[in-house]
């Protein structure tokens, strides 16, 4: 049967493809590559910490390695992550369109990606950027680090953020079939469009940011110079006013996806369908006003704190808001526990650790005592790591059989998510020890105490990097030998899955789905034992 | 449904749908554009809050008179864009092809109005951060000290060599506190310190601008292309649209640039 992977073949019918699903898996194949270099430098960096002082590698090494793995994590891995690899496949099918509204655009913002990740990386080959990932000043002008060649990728990556953001908006506006409202998107939509609004407002923000750096390095412009009257703290104000409603432009398509699958899961509608979506929106609109709490002990006024830390506790109401949706969903569902649904309630669990310890940071006093520590790492891990990475697992695989149209291993799914909860809790709750007995954040030696959290801490994320060994080993295994995946092997109730075959022909939908569905109505599926799969009752 | 006609993307059931799409897209676009420039003007407002005393005595430098025929040059080139996005709609194709002209023509005066005055800041050395090296006897300038009592040429504030921002406090202190009086005759009188941070935005802002005006031209010169083929008419004539969108902003934002930046007090 025609589908979207042999409809054409020959590499230019993919480079040159104007597919949304062929630009999407060509995502999928960049961000996991992005993937794996970030991940092999955050190894590095808990081998190093295994002993005090020198274990691999020299200072100025360790400062580069650290750089490198939150540059590329953020920028290359998980900014893109679910809405540019996943959103891109899905986005359209579960809106019963036939792709995003600017196809050539869309490829473009691809190949921008492309183009940016190749100026990232190419500070590795030269002086790699030292700065950390916040290329704070005045260091980051002074430095000879190539730091140029860095902001420079980060730049041209954010325009293609910003052009997969744009795609995304126009097109849940204008290529809905007319029966959808708003209210009868799936919650994965609602969650990819507020992050798309907040890629759109925030990102240019980061692009005049990272360029007056550049100014400031090429023609000395002062504007960030404390010795030409210039003031650094504004670069802060600058770069936190994109880099906080960034870290929405990473969850949030994350709680999209956990929404799905909480509902697919307890065959159950989701509860509280408004609250969620709405709480998506609000999201977005206070995550643009509680940058300053990065600033806490830059010297930022008393005012400014106080104010700044009641908008940021005022995030976590959304937040919380969702949570308490999702359980609520449980509570007397179905509940079958399959791989995405094994990663959807990790990712409740973590999510609440990682969000509960930020009010500790957006707390001024214990702030002041948490501020530059490890607790401040493990708290953005469990919520970036234990957040959107998990959830972005559970995406990859509650969309893969849809994606190739094949079926991966139960078992082994399931004993690499218990490797990677085991591990990566090891690895970071040790974190929020370290971090508050002292411990601070990017430094290359400890005192002898710490030695043992440290060593802990690294053998957890020895334990991490098997699990995802073990998911890259039978995913690919499944590419090639697994079992012929059914249309609707979930029984999920969205467009994807109930009118698309897996994988989607060329068109996605040979006529676009007219009849007014609900899309967490599991009542429109019937189970077939024969085929081993759902169908339209 | 309407029959698919050749500049209809497949994906779109009918041309209403697309040009739609198309136009949300441009705005949303314009969105972006806007919070770029949105940063500049930010710091502008930081540092014009903080140090008024430095916009006040640097503006005078600038020439209004240039700044203002660049204003009308603009306007004139929004209005001969709107007209040809008209001609557009009506498939005068002809017409369409004088206004994009005309617009280029209009466009490409702005840049040399620019580029003198361009030329002339960097003849007196009124440039931005470390460039900043005053010529002593420039047009309007006060005669003594531009930077204070020492020598103009070599001002001990402003830190030379390789190490220059490694020095972290300013030997004066911070911008304009040795100066708050900020009057504006006093301005006149004696130059208040980092008159050059002014110059750094100024040409920051007029070079982000001038760098849009850049691309606006490469836009029109596209269209003036594809409308010299004969592509547009009046059932599609969404890029001369999107374009006279576009231009429209390039104009808007220089509307703002000029009273902020020439037109203080
Ligand atoms: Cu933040």
């Amino acid at each position: 049967m025609s589908n979207y992977l042999n409809h054409t073949s020959g590499w230019k019918s993919w480079v040159f493809t104007l597919d949304h699903k062929r630009i999407g898996i060509m995502y999928l194949v960049a961000i996991l590559s992005s993937f794996l270099l970030g991940g092999i430098f955050a190894m590095l960096i808990r081998t190093e910490l295994l002993s005090p002082g020198q274990t691999i590698m020299d200072a100025d090494t360790y400062n580069r390695t650290f750089t490198l793995h939150g540059a590329i994590m953020i920028f290359l891995f998980i900014i893109p992550s679910i809405p540019a690899a996943l959103g891109n496949f899905v986005l359209p099918v579960m809106l019963g369109a036939k792709d995003v509204a600017f196809p050539r655009l869309n490829l473009m913002s691809f190949w921008l990606y492309c183009f940016g990740a190749v100026f990232a990386v190419f500070s590795l080959v030269t002086k790699a950027v030292d700065t950390g990932w916040t290329f704070y000043t005045p260091y980051s002008t002074t430095t000879s680090a190539s730091v140029i060649s860095m902001t420079l990728g980060a730049v041209i990556l954010g325009f293609s953020s910003i052009f997969t953001g744009l795609n995304f908006v126009v097109t849940i506006h204008k290529l809905r079939p007319k029966w959808m409202t708003f209210f009868k998107m799936p919650l994965f939509l609602w969650s990819l469009y507020a992050t798309s609004i907040i890629q759109i407002l925030a990102t240019p923000v980061l692009g005049i940011t990272l360029l007056l750096l550049i100014a400031e390095r090429t023609m000395g412009i002062g504007i960030f110079d404390p010795g030409l009257g210039g003031d650094p703290v504004l670069y802060q104000h600058f770069f936190w006013f994109y880099s906080h409603p960034a870290v929405y432009i990473m969850i949030l398509p994350a709680m999209g996806i956990v929404s799905e699958l909480i509902s697919v899961f307890s065959r159950k509608t989701i509860f509280g369908y408004r609250a969620i979506a709405y709480s998506s929106v609000a999201i977005a609109l206070f995550g643009f006003f509680v940058w300053g709490h990065h600033m806490f002990t830059s010297g930022q006024s008393t005012l400014a704190n106080m104010i700044f830390s009641l908008l940021t506790f005022s995030v976590s109401i959304p937040s919380a808001i969702k949570v308490f949706n999702w359980l609520a969903t449980l509570y007397k569902g179905s509940i079958s526990l399959a791989a995405p649904m094994l990663y959807a309630l990790m990712f409740i669990f973590l999510f609440a650790i990682g969000g509960l310890t930020g009010l500790f940071l957006g707390t001024l006093a214990t702030d002041v005592h948490l501020h530059d520590t490890y607790f401040v790492v493990a708290h953005f891990h469990y919520v970036m790591f234990g957040g959107t990475m998990i959830a972005f697992l559970g995406g990859l695989h509650y969309w893969w059989p849809k994606m190739f149209g094949k079926m991966y291993s139960e078992k082994l799914a399931a004993l690499a998510a218990a490797l990677i909860f085991v591990g990566f809790n090891m690895t970071f709750f040790t974190q929020f020890v370290m971090g508050t007995r002292g411990m601070p954040r990017r430094y290359y030696n400890y005192p002898e105490e710490f030695t043992t959290a440290h060593q802990i801490s690294s053998i957890g994320s020895y334990i991490m990097g098997l699990g995802f060994v073990l998911i890259a080993s039978y995913l690919v295994y499944s590419l090639m030998w697994g079992k012929k995946a059914p249309g609707n092997p979930w029984g999920a109730a969205t467009l994807e899955w109930s009118h698309c075959p897996s994988p989607p022909p060329h068109d996605n939908f040979a006529e676009v789905p007219s009849q007014d569905t609900d899309p967490y109505d599991y009542s429109i599926v019937k189970y077939d034992e024969e085929s081993d799969s759902y169908h339209l009752a | 449904m309407s029959e698919h006609s050749k500049n209809l993307a497949h994906h779109f059931s009918n041309t209403e749908q697309q040009f739609e799409s198309g136009k949300l897209g441009m705005w949303l676009f314009l969105a972006t554009e806007i919070l770029l420039f949105g940063g500049l003007f930010a710091a502008y407002a930081v540092y014009r809050a903080n140090h008024p005393e430095i916009f006040a005595y640097a503006h005078q430098y600038l020439d209004r008179n240039l700044g203002a025929l660049n204003t009308v040059v603009l306007i004139c080139s929004s209005f001969t864009m709107a007209w040809g996005v008209r001609m557009a709609q009506l498939g005068k194709q002809k017409q369409l092809l004088w206004s994009l002209m005309l617009t280029l023509v209009l466009a490409i005066a702005f840049l040399g109005v620019k580029g003198v005055e361009y030329e002339s800041k960097w003849k007196h050395g009124l440039l931005w951060g470390k460039n900043y090296n005053p010529v002593e006897h420039v047009e309007a300038a006060p005669a003594h000290g531009i930077v204070g009592e020492a020598a103009p040429v070599d001002p001990p504030e402003v830190p030379t060599g390789e190490n220059a921002s490694l020095i972290a406090p300013a030997q004066t202190g911070p911008a304009g506190l040795a100066h708050t009086s900020g009057e504006a005759a006093k301005a006149h009188e004696e130059a208040p310190d980092n008159v050059h941070i002014f110059f750094g935005i100024y040409f920051l802002m007029t070079g982000l601008h001038g760098l849009h005006v850049l691309i606006g031209m490469g836009l029109i010169l596209w269209i003036f292309a594809r409308s010299y083929w004969g592509h547009f008419g009046p059932d599609y004539y969404t890029p001369v649209d999107l374009v006279g969108l576009y231009w429209h902003l390039v104009d808007l934002i220089w509307i703002f640039l000029f009273p902020l930046l020439y037109l203080i007090r």
